[in-house]
């Protein structure tokens, strides 16, 4: 089989050709917008991924609508039974065509397989996400830190544990209160 | 209590109303919070709308007919309860391409003049490309009837691709295509940039032609009815917001913010205040009713605008006429939902369903449920009418002009 991979985050497109790898088909990936159309009809693919909300989606279907050159994918909205798989991919982000004919047993691997990397990639962004937000919110606490111990004369024992102190008092995260002092700081600049 | 709404939508200057139903708080005084879901491509706005992610979408008129008929996809039946708007897009040409047929300076061009003009272009050069954002846009539609009515065969005189808004400017640039008919404010993006002068408005070619709808699937329609109908009430109040000169500065700033069309507000303000930049660093022109938003009912869903879409769409797809695909068409638009909305509010509501489109050549009054309602001058600029009770006759009459060609 096929498969044509259109995404334009590249690390989600190496990912899901990863686990496409395993089963036997060719594999394009495809992550510019400029040439899309012509490589994807030189490459002839039986099925397309691509990831939801892709910026080239509408251009995409209608050269599957007036294309001569290649068998036609079509939105992978062919049968009602399939609604439930389709409904996971779409909430996966990813949208599937593919070329009318093919047996709905060998597509489904496909896309049960893309859903899985797709959710995989979602689950790593988050958990970057999350890791990014714990390093901003570590630097807006020594940030306060430094604001206190430089207008109150604390030192930085002191400064974290008000920084703490007002925390459980108001019931808030200490990173909160910290870009609470940073932004105050900002504002009133060095009018102290 | 407050209902929840979630709304899908492109980065365009129409999907105004319901941003500004939500901004102003008029959701709000109707009981609605919005939540607004961005994408950057119609395949994505509609797989959400059917799929469940949104309850409702900002949505190109042609592609809800098009969905509910199953064109491209297994049909699924959509409602459109409410218009957001009438025309609002331009074509704009390359500058070269705009010499070419002697683009007037410093105003909009007549459109049967251009035509000709065009009409030469197609026949002495080669092979001229224009892109459009949808296959089923009324942008296409707009464009093709233009070209056709002017001697020119959209599909084999030229050559039409399909080009996300936001990637316009861009193409003209790349020299990709050498025209567009798109929405604001990528015309107006495309002459600030130098790629592009505006050469017509899609108003001079349809007058009073329909834009983009309020779509919902037709069961999520039945299951939230009541907040469909506030949200009806809502932008209707938005509307009146939206079309008052004193609010336009305030309203571009909104909607030009980055979390709806992430542009700049002085060319979100062009379209809003009908004051087009044609060309780069020229004046600004005055052009009413470039976008219609609310006079005259704007926001009724006519059945007889549903009829001259499938009118086109068979046009341009090469279809047969079949009276249960053109009834499956009409149905998708639900003036019995705007109505119902709107009824006891004082806000104007038509006698009719249906009309005539293109057919008044000066302000006319007509019958109305709710209010008094004057319609003013509504025509093709070929001087051509719709009669949707006679949708076969005028699909016929299409179809043997482009063969006396």
């Amino acid at each position: 089989m096929r498969i044509a991979i259109i995404d334009e985050s590249a690390s989600r497109a190496s990912i899901i050709r990863e686990g496409l790898a395993q089963m036997d088909s060719d594999i394009l990936v495809l992550t510019e917008r400029s040439g899309l159309l012509a490589q994807v009809e030189a490459f002839a693919p039986d099925v397309v991924l691509i990831d939801l909300g892709n910026p080239s989606r509408d251009v995409l279907e209608e050269y599957f609508a007036v294309s001569r050159a290649v068998a036609r994918p079509i939105a992978m909205f062919v049968d009602e039974s399939d609604a439930e798989t389709i409904g996971a991919s779409i909430d996966a982000g990813v949208s599937v065509y593919v070329v009318d004919g093919l047996a709905a047993g060998r597509i489904r691997p496909v896309l049960d397989l893309a859903v899985r990397r797709f959710n995989a990639f979602a689950r790593l962004q988050s958990d970057l996400d999350e890791a990014n937000s714990k390093l901003a919110a570590r630097d807006a606490v020594d940030k306060a830190k430094r604001i206190l111990m430089k207008s109150r004369g604390l030192s930085e024992p002191e400064a974290y544990a008000e920084l703490r102190r007002k925390a459980m008092q108001s019931s808030r995260r200490i990173a909160e209160i910290a870009e609470a002092v940073v932004t105050a700081q900002e504002l009133l600049g060095d009018s102290k | 209590m407050t209902e929840r709404l979630t709304i899908g939508f492109l980065p365009l200057v129409d999907a105004c109303l319901p941003i500004l139903a939500a901004e102003h708080g008029f959701a709000a005084e109707e009981g609605l919070d919005l939540e607004f879901v961005r994408d950057f491509s119609w395949a994505t706005v509609l797989d959400r709308l059917l799929y469940g992610h949104t309850d409702a979408a900002h949505l190109i008129a042609p592609l809800a007919i098009a969905t509910a008929l199953g064109r491209g996809r297994p049909a699924q039946p959509l409602a459109a309860p409410f218009v957001l708007g009438l025309n609002g897009n331009a074509i704009t040409f390359s500058p070269a391409l705009a010499e070419a047929v002697g683009a007037p300076e410093g105003r909009l061009g007549d459109p049967r003049v251009i035509g000709e003009a065009l009409k030469d272009q197609v026949a002495s050069g080669r092979k001229l490309r224009f892109g459009v954002v949808h296959r089923y846009s009324s942008h296409n539609y707009m464009l093709r009837y233009w070209l056709a009515a002017c001697g020119i065969a959209p599909d084999e005189d030229v050559e039409i691709v399909t080009i996300a808004p936001p990637f316009t400017a861009d193409a003209l640039e790349s020299g990709e295509i050498d025209g567009t008919c798109v929405g604001e404010p990528w015309n107006s993006v495309a002459v600030d940039r130098g790629v592009g002068r505006i050469v017509l408005a899609t108003a001079q070619i349809w007058r009073r032609g329909v834009e983009k709808v309020l779509a919902l699937r037709a069961d999520r329609l039945d299951q939230r009815r009541e907040g469909t109908e506030a949200l009806i009430r809502a932008m209707r109040k938005a509307g009146a917001h939206f079309v008052d000169p004193a609010n336009a500065h305030a309203n571009a700033a909104i909607l030009a913010g980055p979390r709806y069309l992430d542009a700049d507000p002085a060319l979100v303000l062009r379209a809003i205040s009908d004051r087009l930049v044609l060309s780069q660093g020229q004046a600004p022109i005055d052009y009413p009713d470039f976008m219609f938003q609310h006079r005259e009912a704007a926001n009724f869903p006519w059945v007889s605008q549903a009829g001259w879409l499938y009118s086109q769409m068979v046009r341009w797809d090469g279809l047969a006429f079949d009276s249960r695909q053109a009834e499956l068409a009409a149905r998708v638009f639900r003036p019995d939902v705007y109505r119902s909305a709107l009824k006891g509010t004082g806000d104007l509501l038509p006698g009719a369903s249906s009309k005539v489109e293109g057919s008044l050549q000066r302000a006319t009054a007509v019958t109305a449920q709710q209010g008094a309602m004057v319609l003013e001058q509504n025509r093709f600029f070929d001087g051509l009418a719709f009669d949707p009770d006679d949708l076969e006759g005028y699909i016929d009459r299409q179809k043997n002009a482009a063969l006396q060609k």
